[in-house]
């Protein structure tokens, strides 16, 4: 059990200041990362994922908890005796070494021979297809090829915990879409644990094994991108992860009766009182027929595949609804639709 | 259109804009280097001054002395070890400057922005000062029954006090002590633009401190260093005020040894002769250094 743990993070708080002027960047954070996983920690920024991934790499110390790296306490080991290495946000690359050197960097600095250094730079390079750019500086980069030199840079000593803080935030949205299936083959081609922050939901559903998301300094969910999709714990892991409607509602015979006075047979898991509906626009679909709730399209935008309705009931409530676009059903600005809501892939939330 | 307008105004206006600027390179910057020149190879006057006839007596003085009465010519080694002293002394103010000066400029570079100008500020107040002044400020420190050896006796740390004032090192400590903003400011120019993320990275890549401050820092803000050290040297060598002030008499450096010869020595084409020959000094250790500093080795 313990053997497969490769971050084991314990009751991590991280306050900055003292006294009034003290601000809690983590809060008793406590997590368990398996060995050769995708982990993602989810939220927005402030949320102190950054501070636990700096934590764990070693440039800041934890105020109270510990962090274990394979089983060894390792709250105070410093950066460079750590076997974990960070791809920086900034990339951070030396501009005073070319592209080979810096990728060396690291196992220069542990002393290991000059052959053994350039053969595992060699290795890596290929690994991030940058063969033919070995004896360039990093100014001489593109942002794309910069990004893949940090990764590389990082990779070369073969860490047993990879730390990415953000790394593709500054690529352009076809870059960062390459970059995100790279990451991936790279993570399963070296089986290196990666533990990747991110504030994009889209990222981290894509890429994570699994996902912690953080708000606030806490972690209020840790799951595989299906749990998190589908069974949000509270409305704020529904509503940054992907869209979701929220309707009000109370428990009513094993119901839940809405502010239409609809009555929705959704799995409550023991809920009881008023409840919040946390309802995927996916899950709501429209029809011409008068069954169903009654509401009036406000807006309808096509995306090509899809087309989103945005519907009000009757209750002056809005919904999202994701539909197929598809001629034959298409409805327009005004139309009076029956809407019909997929009860059991509903979450319900407590108010 | 830029490069039709661009060649007509390489033309006649073109010239005629740049005189002033010009003017003031050939007679201000070349006009004295040429008459120093000229004067190292002339006769001695009876006086002063020189004679119109052409003589290699002022740079064969440079290295050799003939003596009074029998002629015989040996090595003037007083000299050479004027040369070498300022030599030596000038290389230890850039290494003591460069020691104080990169914690100082570091320091400076990590303060917040609004504390950053008033340290630079008090950094160049001296500067504002007389040399003199200062000079005499530092002399009052190291005389015998200065501040320093007072307290150094009143602690019972010495019995008898220290002479430091008409040393060598009086003078390192006043030309160090003049010369560290001139070390200081280009150190901070670059230290300034230097993204301390780096620092973060390489510990990252199992760097020490020492690695760091090596193989990061260092490299990184060469520019900076080699910008400083040819700020603090080059005016070392040529010092006056400093060592005749806190070196006393008889531990002249170039610059006391060229004075002499246009005034009590009355043998201006020595002095001429010294003059271009520091200055020819200045030249070739300046492309010595540069060369040898700015030469691309990726494993630094």
């Amino acid at each position: 059990m313990v053997t497969n743990i490769a971050v084991d993070a314990r009751n991590v708080g991280k306050i900055y200041g003292a006294g009034a002027g003290a601000v809690t960047a983590l809060g008793d954070v406590s997590i368990a990362i398996e060995q050769g996983e995708f982990f993602t920690l989810l939220g927005p920024s402030g949320c102190g994922k950054t501070t636990l991934l700096r934590c764990i790499a070693g440039f800041e110390t934890p105020t109270s908890g510990s962090i274990h790296l394979s089983g060894h306490d390792i709250t105070y080991t410093p950066p460079n005796a750590r076997p974990v290495n960070t791809v920086f946000q900034s990339y951070a690359l030396f501009p005073h070494l070319s592209v080979a050197d810096n990728i060396g960097f690291g196992l220069k600095m542990q002393g290991k021979p000059k052959a053994e250094v350039s053969k595992a730079v060699e290795r890596v390079l290929a690994l991030v297809k940058l063969e033919e750019f070995a004896n360039r500086l990093p100014q001489q980069l593109s942002g794309g090829q910069q990004q893949r030199v940090a990764l590389a840079r990082a990779l070369a000593p073969e860490p047993e915990v990879l730390l990415l803080d953000e790394p593709l935030s500054a690529l352009d949205l076809k870059l960062r879409k390459e970059m995100q299936s790279e990451l991936k083959r790279l993570q399963t081609e070296t089986g290196i644990t990666f533990i990747f922050v991110t504030h994009d939901q889209e990222e981290a559903l894509t890429m994570s094994n699994r996902i912690g998301v953080m708000s606030a300094g806490a972690l209020l969910q840790v799951g595989t991108p299906h749990d998190i999709y589908d069974r949000p714990v509270n409305r704020f892991v529904a509503d940054f992860i992907g869209e979701t409607n929220f309707l009000e509602g109370r428990v009513e015979d094993a119901k839940v009766r809405i502010g239409t006075g609809d009555l929705l047979a959704v799995p409550l898991d023991g809920h009881s009182g008023n409840v919040t509906l946390a309802i995927r626009p996916e899950q709501v679909s429209v029809s011409a027929a008068n069954g169903g709730i009654s509401a009036r399209i406000i807006d309808a935008t096509y995306l090509g595949t899809d087309t989103h309705y945005t519907l009000a009931l009757g209750d002056d409530s809005h919904l999202v609804a994701r539909v197929q676009s598809n001629s034959k059903t298409a409805f327009g600005v005004g139309d009076t639709v029956g809407v019909s809501i997929d009860a059991q892939a509903v979450q319900v939330l407590k108010s | 259109m830029s490069n039709a307008a661009g060649k007509r105004s390489k033309g006649a206006t073109g010239w005629l804009l740049s005189t002033p600027a010009l003017v003031l390179l050939v007679l201000a910057a070349s006009g004295p280097l040429l008459i120093v020149a000229v004067y190292s190879v002339l006769e001695k006057g009876d006086y002063s001054g020189v004679r119109w006839i052409l003589s290699g007596d002022g740079w064969f003085q440079v290295l050799f002395q003939r003596d009074i009465f029998d002629q015989t010519v040996s090595f003037a080694d007083a000299n050479l070890s004027i040369f070498w002293r300022s030599i030596k002394l000038s290389i230890a103010t850039t290494l003591i400057t460069f020691a104080f000066g990169l914690p100082t400029a570091w320091f400076i570079a990590t303060r917040p922005p609004k504390a950053r100008a008033i340290w630079l500020f008090l950094i160049t107040i001296p500067f504002w000062t007389n040399l003199l002044i200062r000079t005499f400020a530092i002399m009052e420190v190291i005389r015998n029954q200065g501040i320093l050896n007072t307290a150094l006796m009143n602690m019972g740390l010495i019995s008898e006090p220290i002479q430091i004032l008409y040393t060598d090192t009086a003078v390192l400590i006043g030309m160090a002590y003049v010369y560290l903003p001139l070390m200081v400011l280009p150190l901070y120019a670059a230290i300034d633009r230097f993204d301390f993320r780096l620092i973060e990275a390489g510990y990252d890549l199992y760097a020490s401190r020492w690695q760091v401050l090596r193989s990061v820092i260092l490299p990184i803000v060469k520019p900076g260093i080699i910008a400083g050290s040819i700020l603090v040297f080059i005016p070392s060598l040529g010092a006056y005020v400093t060592p005749r002030v806190l070196g006393g008499g008889k531990n002249m450096m170039i610059g006391n040894f060229i004075e002499l010869q246009f005034g009590q020595g009355q043998n201006w084409p020595l002095g001429a002769a010294l003059s271009t020959l520091l200055l020819l000094i200045v030249l070739v250790s300046l492309i010595v250094y540069t060369r040898v500093s700015s030469r691309d080795d990726p494993h630094g």
